[in-house]
C-alpha cells in the first residue's frame, strides 16, 4: 500500500472536564472509502472538527499527504481555509450551506480558494477574471451535474429538499478539489431511494480520484460501501478493520448494544 | 369584524402605556420656579395612539398568518413590483437615464438652497453605499462608521490648512487614510464576533471624536477647523452659487461612480465571498475563504468610502468639528441601510433620499427625526428585516453553455 | 496619601454605580445572549423618573426621608416597566432571528428612549435635588469621603447581597440559573422561559434605576444623554469581568472605576471616557473572555 494520505496521532479533545477526544490514530490511505462508527457523542463529529481546523485539539498531530505532490504538512494549528486549500474539504452533519444564496452560488463559493480575482478584477472585469468567473461557473455546473442539482441551478439553498441539501453539501466540498473528502453523516435523514443514489454518488466520487472518509450511523450503507472501518466510543478508537471484521468484534457490539445483550 | 376580546387585549395595551409613559411624558418640573405642570393631554394622545397601533399591529400579524396559509405558488405573482423593474433591462435602462437627467438639470430647476440640500442628501447615498457593504453585503455590524468619515473631513482640513494641499490631491489621500486606519482597527477586531464587533467599532468612533475634541494642538479642539479652502477648478475661482453646483455635480459623479463599483463588486468573486460570510462564517472558513481577509477588505472599502464623502464634507462646508462626528452620525446612516435593505443598492439610495430629505422639508417632522431613526431600526428589524427593498439575487443561465449540451 | 485615599473613594463609588448598571447587561446577557443597548437608557429613565418625583414632592413638601424611599421606588418601578416593555416589543420577537437583528433593534431603542425623553423633557441640564444630607459623623473624614459616597457604597454592597441570596435562594434564582445554562433545556423541564426573561428584565432595570438615583443626586444633575456613556463604561465593566458573570460584573466595574479614577486623578482628565473606551477595545481583542468569564468553543 502506499503511503497515508491523513496520519492522525494520539489526537486528544478536551472541552472543560469532558475528555471528547482521547488519543485516537488513524491513518487514510489513497483510494479509500473508509467510515467512522460510534454511538451517539462519542466524539465523531468532533474528530471532524479537530481535522478541519475549526476546533483546537488539545495534544495530538494531524498530517496530510498530498497524494500527487507527495508534499506533507502539518495541520495543527492551521486555519481552516488553509487546510481546506491543502486539499481537505468536509461536509457538516447539521447543514450549514448558505440558505439564501442560490445552489449554483452556494457551489462557486466552494471555488473561491482555487480562484485569485479581488478587487481590481471586480471593478475592471478585465479579460482574466471574466475568465476565471466562467470557469468557475461551468466547473461548478458540472459538479451540480454529478450530483443531480443542475435542475436547480436558481433555486435558493433553503429550498431544497433535506436530500438535496444534503448532496449541495457534498457538491460544494467538491469545488474545492479536495483529494479526501469528509462526510458528516451524509444519509441521515434521506428516505431508502435517496440513500441508493447516495451510495452510488459516492463510489463515483471515489473513482474519481477522491478518498472518502465519512460518518454515518447506516450501517447497511457502511458495510456495503466502506473497505475499512473506524469505530469509536467515549472518544476512544475501540475497533478497526474491514466490514466484516468490525461487524464481529464484541467490543463493537457490546458498545452499540450494551452489556448483557447478545448480537 | 374584530373580536371582543382582542379589543380588551389592546384596551390594556393602551392602559399599560398610559401608565409606562406617565412621569415623563405627563409630569414636567421645573426645579428652579419650584413649578409643577402637569400634561394630562398627552397621557389622552399616548392611550389613543397605543390602542390603534396595538390593533394595526394585530391586523398585520393576522393578515401576515393568511398569507403564509394561502398557497406558496403565489409567490411568483407576489414578487414586488420594483423587483421586476429591476431585472428587466427595458424599463431599468430608462428608469436610469430618467434619474440621470434629472439629476443633471436639478441646480437649474431648484435654488441654490435646494441643491445644497440635494447635495447633502446624496452625500448620505454614497455613506450608505460605502456602510452597505460592510454591514450588508459582509454582514459586519461598523457603528464607528462615522469615525472613517471624520478622518476624510479632518485630512482635508488639516493638509489644506498646514500644506495648503487642494481638494482634487487630497480627496484619494483622505480615502486611502480612511482605508489604512480601517486596516489599522479591522486587523484585530474583525476576528470577534459580530455583536462585539459592533461594541468595538462603536468604542473606536468614540475614541477618534473624543481624541479630536481633546488634543487642541492637533486638530484645534471642539472649536474645530474653519477657512477650508472649497474645491477647485483648473485653478478658477468660482463664486459661491457656482461652487455649489460644483459641488453638486461632483457628488452626482461620486453617487455615479459608487454604485457602478459597488454593482460590480457584489456581483464578483469577492461579493459573493461577502454574502456567504454572513449566511455562514464557519462554513465559508471550510470551503477555504480567508475571513478574516475577506472581512478587512469589506471594511477598509467601506471606510474608502466614507473618507471620500469626509473630505467633500469639509470642502463643502468649508469648517469641521468634533460635533459633527458623533455617534448617532454612524446610527443615521445604519438607519439608512436598514430601511432601504440591506445589501441592496436601490434601496439603498431610497433609504438616503426619505430620510435626509423629508426632514428638510417637512420642517414639523425634523424635531422627531432622530426618534424616528431610532424607530426605524426597531421596527424594519421586526416587521420588515430584509429592508424596503431587498436585493436581486442574481440568476443564471445554462442554455447556451457548452458544458450543458450533453444533457 | 490623602489624594490617594480620596481617588480611591472616588474610584469605589463610581466603581459601585457601574457595578449597578452592568450586573443589568451581564444577567441579560447571561439568559438570553444579547448585548441590551438600551440598557444605558433604562438606567437614564430611572434616574430622571426619580428626579421627577423627587422634584414634585419637594415642591409639595414632603419630609426627605419620604422624598429618598418613594423616589426610589418610583424610579424602581418605571425602569422595570420599560425594561419588560422593550424586551417584548423590540426583543421577543427576535429571539429567533440572525444574531445581529436583535442588537440593531436594541441601538434603535436606546436612540428612540434618548429622543423621547429630550422631546418630552428638555435637553438642558437639571438640577437634581440633594437627596442625601451631609451627615455629622462623616465630618472628620468629610475632606476625603463624602457622605453621598459612603451611602452609594453602602446601598450597592446591600443591594448586591440581596441579589445573591436572590439568585441563590430563590425560586426565580434557581429558573435564571437553569436558563442562562441551556434554554431548550430548562424549557423541557417546564421553566416558564418567558416568565424569566421578564424577570431578568425587571431586576436588571431596577438595579440600574437605583444607580442612577443614586449617581444623579451624587453629581447634582441629570440629562437625557446620560445614559450612553455610562451605558457604554457599565458594558466595558460587564466584558472586563467577563460577560454573563456577576461576580465578574461586579468585580468589573470596581477594577474600571478605580482604573479611572486614578487615571483622570494622577494622568489627565480630559480623556477621561478614553481610557474607558481604550480599555473595551482593548479587552475585547485580548481577553474577550474577561477576567471571570470562560473561554468557550462555539458546538459545530
Ligand atoms: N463545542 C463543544 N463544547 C463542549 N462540548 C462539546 C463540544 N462539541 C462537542 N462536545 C461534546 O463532545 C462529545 C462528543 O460530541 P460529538 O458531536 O463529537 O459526538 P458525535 O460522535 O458526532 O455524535 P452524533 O452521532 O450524535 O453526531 C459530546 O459529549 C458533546 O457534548
Ligand atoms: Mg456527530
Amino acid at each position: 500500500m502506499s503511503e497515508a494520505i491523513l496520519n492522525v496521532t494520539n489526537l486528544t479533545m478536551n472541552f472543560g472536564g469532558i475528555r471528547a477526544l482521547d488519543s485516537v490514530n488513524i491513518d487514510i490511505y489513497p483510494g479509500e472509502i473508509v467510515a467512522l462508527i460510534g454511538p451517539n457523542g462519542a466524539g465523531k463529529t468532533t474528530f471532524f472538527n479537530c481535522l478541519t481546523g475549526i476546533y483546537t485539539p488539545s495534544s495530538g498531530e494531524i498530517r496530510l499527504r498530498n497524494p500527487e505532490t507527495g508534499k506533507e504538512t502539518r495541520l495543527n494549528g492551521m486555519k481552516p481555509n488553509r487546510i481546506t486549500e491543502k486539499g481537505m474539504a468536509r461536509t457538516f452533519q447539521n447543514i450549514r450551506l448558505f440558505a439564501n444564496m442560490s445552489v449554483l452560488e452556494n457551489v462557486m463559493i466552494g471555488r473561491h480558494c482555487r480562484t485569485h480575482s479581488l478587487i481590481f478584477g471586480a471593478i475592471f472585469r478585465n479579460p482574466a477574471t471574466r475568465k476565471e468567473e466562467r470557469e468557475i461557473i461551468d466547473t461548478s455546473y458540472k459538479i451540480l451535474k454529478k450530483v443531480k442539482l443542475h435542475k436547480q441551478v436558481n433555486e435558493q439553498a433553503k429550498n431544497l429538499s433535506y436530500g438535496a441539501q444534503r448532496r449541495l453539501e457534498i457538491a460544494r466540498a467538491l469545488a474545492t478539489e479536495p483529494f479526501l473528502l469528509l462526510l458528516d453523516e451524509p444519509a441521515a435523514g434521506m428516505n431508502p431511494k435517496e440513500t441508493e443514489a447516495l451510495v452510488s454518488l459516492i463510489r463515483l466520487i471515489c473513482s474519481e480520484g477522491h478518498s472518502i472518509l465519512l460518518i454515518e450511523h447506516d450501517m447497511k450503507l457502511v458495510m456495503s460501501l466502506s473497505d475499512r472501518i473506524f469505530v469509536m466510543d467515549y472518544g476512544k478508537k475501540i475497533a478497526q478493520g474491514t466490514p466484516e471484521e468490525v461487524r464481529s468484534n464484541p467490543a463493537v457490539i457490546k458498545a452499540y448494544l450494551g452489556e448483557d445483550v447478545d448480537a | 369584524m374584530f373580536p371582543v376580546n382582542e379589543l380588551k387585549r389592546s384596551l390594556l395595551v393602551s392602559i399599560w402605556f398610559a401608565f409606562l409613559t406617565f412621569p415623563i411624558m405627563v409630569i414636567k418640573v421645573d426645579p428652579i420656579e419650584r413649578i409643577v405642570t402637569w400634561r394630562w393631554d398627552n397621557m389622552f394622545f399616548v392611550a389613543i395612539g397605543s390602542f390603534v397601533l396595538s390593533i394595526l399591529v394585530k391586523v398585520y400579524f393576522v393578515r401576515k398568518e393568511r398569507r403564509a396559509g394561502s398557497k406558496k405558488a403565489q409567490t411568483a405573482l407576489t414578487e414586488p413590483f420594483v423587483h421586476r423593474i429591476l431585472r428587466e433591462p427595458r424599463f431599468l435602462y430608462p428608469l436610469c437615464l430618467a434619474c440621470l437627467a434629472f439629476a443633471i438639470l436639478f441646480p437649474h430647476l431648484f435654488s441654490a438652497y435646494q441643491t445644497n440640500i440635494m447635495t447633502t442628501a446624496l452625500m448620505y447615498v454614497v455613506l450608505g453605499l460605502g456602510l452597505n457593504i460592510v454591514v450588508g453585503v459582509a454582514g459586519l455590524l461598523d457603528l464607528g462608521y462615522v469615525a472613517f468619515y471624520a478622518v476624510g473631513a479632518y485630512s482635508y482640513a488639516l493638509l489644506n490648512m498646514h500644506f495648503g494641499l487642494g481638494f482634487w490631491i487630497v480627496l484619494p489621500i483622505g480615502g486611502l487614510l480612511a482605508a489604512f486606519v480601517g486596516v489599522l482597527l479591522g486587523f484585530p477586531v474583525l476576528r470577534l464576533r459580530g455583536d462585539y464587533l459592533a461594541i468595538v467599532t462603536l468604542g473606536f468612533g468614540e475614541i477618534i471624536r473624543l481624541i479630536l475634541e481633546n488634543w487642541n494642538d492637533f486638530s484645534q479642539g471642539p472649536s474645530g477647523i474653519a477657512n477650508i479652502s472649497r474645491p477647485g477648478l483648473f485653478g478658477i475661482d468660482l463664486s459661491f452659487s457656482a461652487s455649489i453646483n460644483y459641488i453638486y455635480y461632483l457628488v452626482v459623479g461620486l453617487v455615479i461612480f459608487t454604485i457602478f463599483v459597488v454593482n460590480r463588486l457584489q456581483s464578483s468573486r469577492l461579493g459573493r465571498a461577502w454574502l456567504a460570510l454572513r449566511e455562514d462564517e464557519i462554513a465559508c472558513q471550510a470551503m477555504g475563504i480567508d475571513k478574516t481577509r475577506t472581512k478587512l477588505i469589506a471594511f477598509s472599502l467601506g471606510a474608502f468610502w466614507a473618507g471620500l464623502v469626509g473630505v467633500i464634507f469639509a470642502a463643502k462646508t468649508t469648517f469641521v468639528n468634533p460635533a459633527s462626528f458623533t455617534f448617532l452620525e454612524s446610527a443615521i446612516i445604519l438607519s439608512i441601510v436598514v430601511l432601504g435593505g440591506m445589501g441592496s443598492i436601490v434601496g439603498v439610495i431610497l433609504g438616503a433620499l426619505t430620510l435626509i430629505l423629508l426632514p428638510e422639508y417637512l420642517r414639523a417632522l425634523a424635531e422627531y427625526r432622530m426618534l424616528a431613526f431610532g424607530g426605524i431600526l426597531v421596527v424594519m428589524m421586526i416587521f420588515k428585516p430584509e429592508g424596503l427593498i431587498s436585493n436581486v439575487r442574481r440568476s443564471y443561465q445554462f442554455k447556451k453553455l457548452p458544458s450543458s449540451e450533453s444533457e | 496619601m490623602d489624594y490617594f485615599i480620596e481617588l480611591f473613594f472616588g474610584g469605589l463609588t463610581r466603581g459601585s454605580i457601574y457595578a449597578l448598571i452592568a450586573l443589568g447587561y451581564t444577567m441579560v446577557y447571561g439568559i438570553i445572549g444579547l448585548i441590551n443597548f438600551a440598557h444605558g437608557e433604562i438606567y437614564m429613565i430611572g434616574a430622571f423618573t426619580s428626579f421627577i418625583v423627587a422634584t414634585v414632592l419637594s415642591i409639595y413638601g414632603f419630609p426627605l426621608l419620604a422624598i429618598v424611599v418613594i423616589a426610589a421606588l418610583a424610579a424602581a418601578v418605571w425602569s422595570s416597566a420599560y425594561g419588560v416593555t422593550i424586551e417584548k416589543i423590540a426583543y421577543r420577537p427576535l429571539r429567533h432571528a440572525p444574531r445581529l437583528s436583535p442588537l440593531i433593534s436594541a441601538i434603535g431603542m436606546s436612540i428612540f428612549l434618548q429622543n423621547y425623553v429630550l422631546l418630552a423633557q428638555t435637553s438642558d441640564f437639571l438640577p437634581f435635588p440633594a437627596l442625601i444630607p451631609e451627615f455629622a459623623f462623616m465630618e472628620p473624614v468629610a475632606h476625603i469621603v463624602g457622605s453621598s459616597d459612603m451611602v452609594i457604597l453602602v446601598t450597592t454592597a446591600l443591594v448586591m447581597l440581596a441579589l445573591t441570596l436572590l439568585i441563590k435562594f430563590t425560586r426565580i434564582g434557581k429558573a435564571m440559573r437553569a436558563t442562562a445554562q441551556d434554554r431548550t433545556m430548562a424549557m423541557l423541564v417546564g421553566i416558564n422561559v418567558d416568565r424569566v426573561i421578564s424577570a431578568t428584565f425587571v431586576i436588571g432595570s431596577a438595579l440600574a434605576a437605583i444607580g442612577g438615583m443614586l449617581i444623579a443626586s451624587h453629581i447634582g444633575q441629570i440629562n437625557f444623554y446620560i445614559g450612553f456613556i455610562a451605558g457604554i463604561k457599565a458594558f466595558t465593566a460587564a466584558v472586563l469581568g467577563g460577560i454573563g458573570s456577576i461576580p465578574g460584573a461586579v468585580l468589573g466595574s470596581l477594577v474600571l472605576g478605580l482604573t479611572e479614577s486614578f487615571a483622570t486623578g494622577y494622568v489627565s482628565s480630559d480623556y477621561e471616557d478614553v481610557f474607558a473606551f481604550s480599555l473595551l477595545v482593548l479587552i475585547l481583542i485580548f481577553k474577550p473572555s474577561g477576567l471571570l468569564g470562560k473561554a468557550e468553543t462555539k458546538k459545530v
